[in-house]
């Protein structure tokens, strides 16, 4: 059996000798601590309002200010990093699943499923990322767990092409046949034999959706239909701020900060990850 | 050539058909009525019952399939579900601003996208080569709703350039270049970094090629070898991603029309859904997937004019 890539020493060197890759993976390791260590981090409560002193400006106790109700905007950057992070790896990870076992399934048995399902993933990828996310929070209704599904399965056709295309490729060689003649079961082929095969590439489309992931979630917090109030999220701090531009900027384009870094690490490390991989480059 | 266009027309068909039963089922599997969603869930069983006899909702599924479809085809998108207005009426009156958006958008973006490609190319692992792929990650990285903020900040706000939001009338062209210019530079900017980005590897990649070794090895000049030799054939996939990116950036014109309080379709689509009108987002979402269907006609016909091996036949 092949080992999976990333055990493999030449693309694990070529990936670390990658500096804009390695300055990614940086970002969203401070990305994760920032999420998972929030309550410790951050200086006051994200729900706490002071109406004695609203709108401050950034500097003194309230490092980057505070908002229209009083609430220090720094910790409200650091909570809104959990969302990010949540809503990003699970909404990957049901679109990777549901993408895989779409892709595996249709490829492997052919046929009618297979024209039926490629054709629904091809109408589906033709719509606009947003465009289909506004649609399935409209079917779904509001939530972060809706959020979390809409996203997955906006990002589940690219998955399953790109699984379907490696299963297509691969369900002639005769290594499969193989496989099939000495009674290996269709789960033992995929899981074996067609997995291993398209693991580096799932993992780098999957990076570089962890971005889109976060970009999609504050797009459609920041319209209203993400997560609700009270909950800190980026796109809906963004939101709030918009109203006071003429006043505190500040509000506004802080968290915004926040989400150009946490998209921009994980679109690095892909990048990074895809070009390890490329045999073309070593 | 006029072959080519009809029989790629005629295969646009069954994709906008499929577009459309994927859309119709979608909405029709949301959960709660849309009767119910419009009235709100105070409404009295009769206005509910009223509403779906009137939008046709009692009918079974496949009739209001088949005439929705019928309608479709008519160009009659229905009536909103909210004010019983004609839908197409609406996306009549805002359709152009958004195409307007759209395609200035792409323009910013080839304009700019491709000599920052040259450029980096050329100067590859050197200082404008470092910067050109530093901002193009930023730009594939930076939300649209956020660039347009900072826009508006910068040359509305504090320069007092250009007006904060809406859009000029078309009869009165200068107010209506002042208003598009922000929204299409936020969209331009978008696409100018994916734009430079695949130009920057597409040539890199062709100059690698025996034939620009054999041009330089026989002493052509370095301007005419990426510009005369190498940029021709590099060209050929960057036209192929301003299509996808076209397709791309039709979603994010959605938030580019929020921020800027811009008239179109995305604004209608987003009141569609806060208003949970689903009669209006189904017939909405077809014309944004008949959007895309139309961008990659457009691009498959453009390949004959940068490749002239591409025959129509």
């Amino acid at each position: 059996m092949t080992r999976p890539w990333f055990l493999q020493g030449r693309r694990t060197r070529a990936f670390l000798r990658n500096r804009t890759a390695i300055v990614g993976a940086a970002l969203a390791v401070v990305f994760a601590i920032v999420a998972l260590l929030a309550p410790a981090l951050a200086p006051r409560d994200p729900l706490e309002q002071n109406v004695y002193n609203m709108l401050a400006r950034p500097g003194g106790s309230h490092l980057l200010g505070t908002d229209d109700l009083g609430r220090d905007v720094l910790s409200r950057i650091l909570y809104g990093a959990r969302v990010s992070l949540i809503v990003g790896l699970s909404s990957v990870l049901i679109g990777t699943v549901v993408g895989v076992f779409v892709g595996l399934l249709a490829g492997y048995f052919g046929g009618f499923l297979e024209l039926i399902v490629m054709r629904v993933v091809d109408v589906l990828m033709s719509f606009p990322v947003l465009v289909m996310g506004l649609m399935f929070m409209a079917i779904l209704g509001p939530g972060m767990d809706k959020l979390i599904l809409a996203i997955g399965l906006v990002l589940s056709p690219q998955i399953a092409r790109l699984t379907h295309g490696a299963m297509v490729a691969l369900r002639d060689m005769e290594y499969i046949t193989a496989a099939r003649s000495v009674g290996s079961g269709p789960w033992r082929i995929l899981r074996r034999h067609v997995l291993p095969n398209v693991l580096g590439e799932i993992l780098v489309m999957a990076t570089l959706w962890m971005g889109t992931a976060i970009r999609v979630e504050a797009n459609l917090s920041f319209i209203g239909l993400g997560v609700s109030p009270p909950t800190p999220t980026w796109g809906n701090m963004i939101r709030e701020g918009v109203r006071w531009l003429a006043v505190t900027p500040w509000l506004a384009v802080f968290p915004g900060i926040a989400i150009l870094l946490a998209v921009l690490a994980f679109n690095m490390v892909g990048d990074g990850l895809r070009d390890a991989m490329d045999p073309k480059l070593h | 050539m006029i072959r080519y266009v009809v029989r790629r027309l005629l295969m646009a068909i069954p994709t906008l058909l499929a577009v459309y039963t994927v859309v119709f089922l979608f909405v029709r599997v949301a959960p709660g009525d849309p009767a119910v969603a419009a009235l709100g869930d105070y409404a009295s069983a009769e206005a509910v019952q009223a509403l779906r006899e009137r939008m046709g909702l009692n009918a079974p599924l496949w009739a209001q399939y088949g005439r929705t479809l019928l309608g479709y085809l008519r160009g009659d998108l229905g009536r909103s579900l909210i004010t019983g207005a004609p839908i197409g009426d609406q996306v009549a009156a805002v359709l152009l601003h958004t195409l307007q958006l759209t395609l200035a958008g792409v323009l910013i973006g080839a304009l700019l996208g491709i000599p920052t490609g040259i450029l980096t190319a050329v100067r590859r692992n050197c200082l404008p080569d470092y910067i050109g792929r530093t901002l193009g990650l930023v730009g594939l990285s930076i939300p649209a709703f956020y660039l347009g903020i900072l826009l508006i900040l910068a040359f509305a706000m504090n320069l007092r350039w250009f007006p904060v939001m809406g859009a000029g009338a078309f009869t009165d062209p200068w107010a209506n270049l002042r208003h598009l210019a922000l929204p299409a530079l936020t969209l331009g900017i978008i696409m100018t970094s994916f734009v430079s980005r695949m130009t920057r590897s597409s040539l890199l990649n062709v100059l690698r090629e025996d034939y620009v070794r054999t041009g330089r090895a026989k002493g052509v000049g370095e301007r005419a070898v990426v510009y005369l030799h190498a940029l021709r054939n590099a060209l050929i996939p960057v036209v192929s991603v301003l299509g996808v990116q076209t397709a791309v950036l039709v979603g994010d014109s959605v938030m580019t029309e929020i921020v800027f309080s811009r008239p179109g379709l995305g604004r209608l689509m987003v009141q569609a859904m806060m208003q949970r009108d689903y009669i209006a987002l189904q017939g909405l979402i077809v014309i944004y997937g008949a959007f895309v269907v139309a961008v990659n006609l457009i691009t498959d016909l453009s390949y004959g004019f940068v490749d002239p091996r591409v025959r129509y036949d």
